[in-house]
Formats: C-alpha cells, sequence, structure tokens
C-alpha cells in the first residue's frame, strides 16, 4: 500500500479535530477525501505530511512509518502536497517556483509546461502576478516536480471561473490515466466521483464510509456530504 | 545569456567607474583615492558576502563583524608568525602569502560561520539578530582580551602581504587584487541566486513550510549560504586587514555589523550590485561629509532614514526599477 492511514488522531491545541481516521491508497489509485466543511479532510492531510503530526494512530508511507520525521522528509518519501489555496512562492518567477522544487524523475520542466501551457507562457512572470487559475496550475506542478509518488489535491479547484476549473480535471484525469496515485479533496462530485475509485467520507473528524463512487447512493449523499 | 536590462546596466556603470577611478588618480599622482576605491572593493566584498545571507535568505545577521574581524586576524596573525618565525599551531608556520592567507580566512570563517549558524539559525526575527550579535560579541571580546595578538591595540602588519609576480605595496596593483576577489566573489553570488540552491533558499524566505512540503530541509540550506555568506565576508576581511595594514577588535565590534547591513540598504537589498552600490556610496559620504564635520553619521542617518522611507530598494531600486526578488 502507497498509503496506510490507520485511526489517526490529530488537535489543533487543545482540541481534537480528528478522532480516528483510516484511509489508504494503492499504487496507481486515486481516492476521494470527501465530507462537509470542518470535517476534517484538510487536517487529515496536514497530519499525513507531519505539518500537524498526529498524536495517536499511525501514517505509513510505502510501507514507513511517518512518526517523528519531518515535513520535508515526507515530501522525500514521496508524497507530492498541492495545498489548499494555491501557495506558490509569490515573489519568484513561474520557473523558479517549478525549479525550486525539481527533484529527478520523470516529471521535468518540459513535461510540466507540457501539461500546462499557460506555464510556459508565463514563465519569466512573478508568481504574485499570475491569475487565480494559473497559481493552481504552478502549484500542481510544482508538486510534480518532485516526482512524487502519490499527488494530495486539497480544493485544487475551489473559487475558480468554470474554464479553469475544466482544464484542471483535464490535467487530473490525464494523471490519473499515466498511472499516478492521487488523494484527492474537492466539493465539485460530477468531476471527483468519475476520477475516484474510491471515496472515503469523513464526519466529524472520523471515517464514516468507504467504498466504490457507484457505491455512493443519493441517500449516502445527502447524509454525509448535503448541507 | 545575460540581456542587457536597465539594472545590467547601471552595474556596469557601477564595475567601470570602480576600475577607471584609481585608474585616473594614479595618472593624477592622487593615491589616497585608490585607497578609498579600494576600501569600496572590499566593503563591497563583505557586503556581498552579507547579502547572500541577508538579500537572498532574509537572515538579517548582526553579526557578520564577527567573520570579517576573524578574515583580519588570520592575515594579522599569519603575517606576524611569518614575519616573527615563531611556529603558529601544530607546527604550521605563518605566511606572508595573500593566497595562504585567504585560504585561511575562508577555512575558518566559514567553520565559525557553520557553528555559530547552526545555533542560531534554530531561531528566528528578533531572537536571530540577537543571538547573532551575542555570538559577534564573543569573539570581539576574545580579542581584546588575548594579549599575544595585541588585544585591545590590534595588531600592525609591517609589511603587506605578498602575491605572486606582483608589487603589493603599490596601491594600484592592491586595488587591482581586491577589484579582482571582488568580482570573484559577485560572479559566487549571480551563481547562487540562479542555482536551484539560491532559489530554493529564496523560497525559504517566503514561505518555509511551502519549502518543506517540497521536500527541501529550510535549515540546512540556511546554513550552508550562511557558512558561504561568513566565508566570503571573512576574506574581505583578510583583505581589509592588509589594506591597512593593521587589525583591531575594531573590525569585530557590532558597529561594523551594523555597517554591513546598511551597505546593503542603501546599495540594495538581495541585488548582485546592491553592496558594491552601497559601499560606494558610504565611503564617499564618509569622505565628502566627514571633511566637513565629525558628525557624519548623524546625516547618514538621514539618508538611511530617506532611503528606508523612500525608496526600499536602495539606490539600484531607485535607478533600476523595482527588484525581481522581493
Amino acid at each position: 500500500m502507497l498509503l496506510d492511514v490507520t485511526k489517526i488522531e490529530a488537535f489543533y491545541g487543545a482540541s481534537q479535530a480528528l478522532f480516528g481516521v483510516d484511509l489508504s491508497v494503492a499504487e496507481g489509485e486515486a481516492v476521494a477525501l470527501m465530507g462537509r466543511n470542518g470535517m476534517g479532510k484538510t487536517t487529515t492531510i496536514r497530519a499525513i505530511c507531519n505539518l500537524n503530526p498526529p498524536r495517536a494512530g499511525a501514517v505509513k508511507i510505502c510501507g514507513t512509518d511517518t512518526k517523528g520525521k519531518r515535513p520535508h522528509h515526507i515530501a522525500k518519501l514521496g508524497i507530492g502536497l498541492v495545498p489548499e489555496g494555491r501557495r506558490c512562492f509569490p515573489n519568484l518567477t513561474v520557473h523558479e517556483n517549478l525549479f525550486a522544487a525539481a527533484r529527478p524523475g520523470q516529471w521535468t520542466l518540459e513535461r510540466v509546461n507540457e501539461l500546462f501551457p499557460r506555464l510556459e507562457e508565463r514563465h519569466a512572470q512573478m508568481a504574485r502576478s499570475l491569475s487565480g487559475g494559473e497559481q493552481q496550475m504552478l502549484a500542481i506542478g510544482r508538486a510534480l516536480m518532485t516526482n512524487p509518488r502519490l499527488l494530495i489535491l486539497d480544493e485544487a479547484t475551489e473559487g475558480l471561473a468554470p474554464v479553469i476549473r475544466q482544464d484542471i480535471w483535464k490535467a487530473i484525469r490525464r494523471l490519473k490515466a499515466e498511472g499516478l496515485s492521487i488523494l484527492v479533496v474537492d466539493k465539485t462530485l460530477s468531476e471527483l466521483l468519475p476520477v475516484a475509485d474510491r471515496c472515503v467520507i469523513l464526519e466529524n473528524g472520523r471515517s464514516a464510509w468507504s467504498g466504490r463512487p457507484a457505491d455512493l447512493t443519493t441517500e449516502l449523499q445527502d447524509r454525509y456530504l448535503g448541507v | 545569456m545575460m540581456t542587457l536590462t536597465r539594472e545590467n546596466l547601471i552595474n556596469l556603470i557601477l564595475a567601470v567607474m570602480l576600475l577607471a577611478v584609481p585608474f585616473a588618480a594614479n595618472a593624477l599622482g592622487q593615491p589616497f583615492y585608490i585607497t578609498l576605491a579600494t576600501r569600496i572593493a572590499i566593503l563591497a566584498l563583505a557586503a556581498t558576502g552579507l547579502n547572500l545571507a541577508l538579500g537572498l535568505g532574509g537572515l538579517v545577521s548582526f553579526g557578520h563583524a564577527a567573520f570579517f574581524g576573524i578574515g583580519g586576524y588570520v592575515a594579522g596573525i599569519l603575517a606576524a608568525h611569518a614575519f616573527s618565525g615563531d611556529p603558529l599551531l601544530f607546527g604550521l608556520s605563518g605566511s606572508k602569502q595573500m593566497w595562504v592567507i585567504w585560504i585561511a580566512a575562508v577555512i575558518l570563517s566559514a567553520l565559525v560561520g557553520l557553528a555559530i549558524g547552526a545555533i542560531s539559525l534554530r531561531t528566528s526575527g528578533v531572537y536571530f539578530i540577537m543571538i547573532t550579535l551575542a555570538f559577534a560579541q564573543m569573539v570581539y571580546y576574545f580579542a581584546i582580551s588575548w594579549p599575544a595578538y595585541g588585544g585591545e591595540d590590534g595588531l600592525s602588519i609591517l609589511v603587506r602581504n605578498q602575491f605572486p609576480g606582483v608589487n603589493t605595496m603599490r596601491p594600484l596593483t592592491f586595488f587591482l587584487i581586491c577589484y579582482v576577489v571582488l568580482l570573484l566573489g559577485l560572479g559566487l553570488f549571480a551563481l547562487i541566486r540562479a542555482s536551484r540552491f539560491g532559489t530554493a533558499l529564496q523560497a525559504a524566505r517566503q514561505n518555509e513550510v511551502r519549502v518543506a512540503t517540497v521536500g527541501i530541509q529550510p535549515y540546512r540550506i540556511r546554513l550552508t549560504a550562511f557558512a558561504i555568506s561568513a566565508a566570503v565576508t571573512g576574506l574581505a576581511g583578510a583583505l581589509f586587514a592588509d589594506l591597512n595594514r593593521f587589525v583591531s577588535p575594531s573590525m569585530l565590534s557590532w558597529h561594523m555589523s551594523g555597517e554591513l547591513i546598511v551597505l546593503i540598504i542603501l546599495g540594495g537589498t538581495g541585488r548582485l550590485f546592491g553592496p558594491l552600490a552601497g559601499a560606494a556610496l558610504y565611503v564617499i559620504f564618509e569622505f565628502a561629509l566627514g571633511g566637513l564635520t565629525e558628525r557624519w553619521q548623524f546625516f547618514l542617518g538621514l539618508i538611511l532614514l530617506a532611503v528606508v522611507l523612500f525608496a526600499r530598494g536602495g539606490l539600484l531600486g531607485l535607478l533600476a526599477g523595482k527588484a525581481k526578488h522581493g
């Protein structure tokens, strides 16, 4: 198993946010992490990356227990994170943002530029001057430049124009088709479900349901995802 | 290939002017101006070292005088032992050869930089500033209380150290040596800034967590940058000792650390030629205002205030526009 999360518990200060989350991603699999706002999706991702290390339970990446490892070690184990909210290095150029993250592997500058031609057009531009969609492409490109074994996308299309969203989903579908393992958090079910091999739903910091997208009935959607 | 941007043009003009002044002064029989230009070149090199840490890495070191002084003392101590013939440590003898002194200054400054950085870089912000200052003051008081090498009085270098094939006692020759070393220092800065290491260093300044999530340990790249920065400033210290043929604890004092920061702010933080522009401005102010009043630093303070308030990019920012990196 590429990623194996077992019964993790995480806290923000004294308040507990995760009460036992189970999650796994196999090689080449795309898993959708779902749930209403505040249910623990981003906290789970932060716990996997040890940005907010879990206080109980275990996270294993390719069999390696991540307990006590620093965030840069987690990245080196093969986790490529695209954090929520288009987090680029605003005062570096597009090229420098990608270059800084580069690690040897099949993902090179050329391939990222081919996936997102807009980035090539803007390569000398400062990241802060890009549109929201372009910044998101850059954040994905930067994660790919680390040549990850598992790409984690946290709300990658949130707040973007529909046309740009389509571009991002197109890229995600292509990455999946190429065999990259993906853990994706997104609210657009119509795009998310066709991409996912499996869904995991969180409720109140716990894994509440797990199964194939086809088994996610309208009733389940209303129960766990409706507002 | 480097394109001729406005900033590159200004850089070129600065480099040519710094080279032209000593030749003109030499032709006019005014060696004082050659010494002035040499001082600019050496201070620019010292500030280029700090610019690596401060400009690229955002590490406001208030202790770079330690490295500047260590470089100076390496030159002074090696020369003193070479002159007296007394062995130094472990049976090693002193040296009057500049290149030997430079290597020793670079290695020792880098090692001390590693040690100071290893502890200081565990902190950030105002704590980093204070801890680097504290380390520099430790080195300062150590030098003061070390009578073997002059203590508070400092140490004289009786004859300027030698460089193969040239007469370093000629002001113009010594200037040219310093000028070439400055260009090499600037070349190193440009190389580092364009490298993946330099890009990651700048990225770490902008967001530490984001850098970690792409697999880069901010601490390690900062420590490496700090040690390289210390080495470059140490090399400048060795040249400064040879310029004055004298080294004293004042090279290690916190005023010196402040002066290096001021040079960078005056010239333009993080800009390749910022330290040179800053050093030129500083030395010219010192010379021009110093001739008019003893309190020239008051006026320098006013100018610094104006730069911080109205020209955040320093002289280069004013002339060449906003920095590509901020």
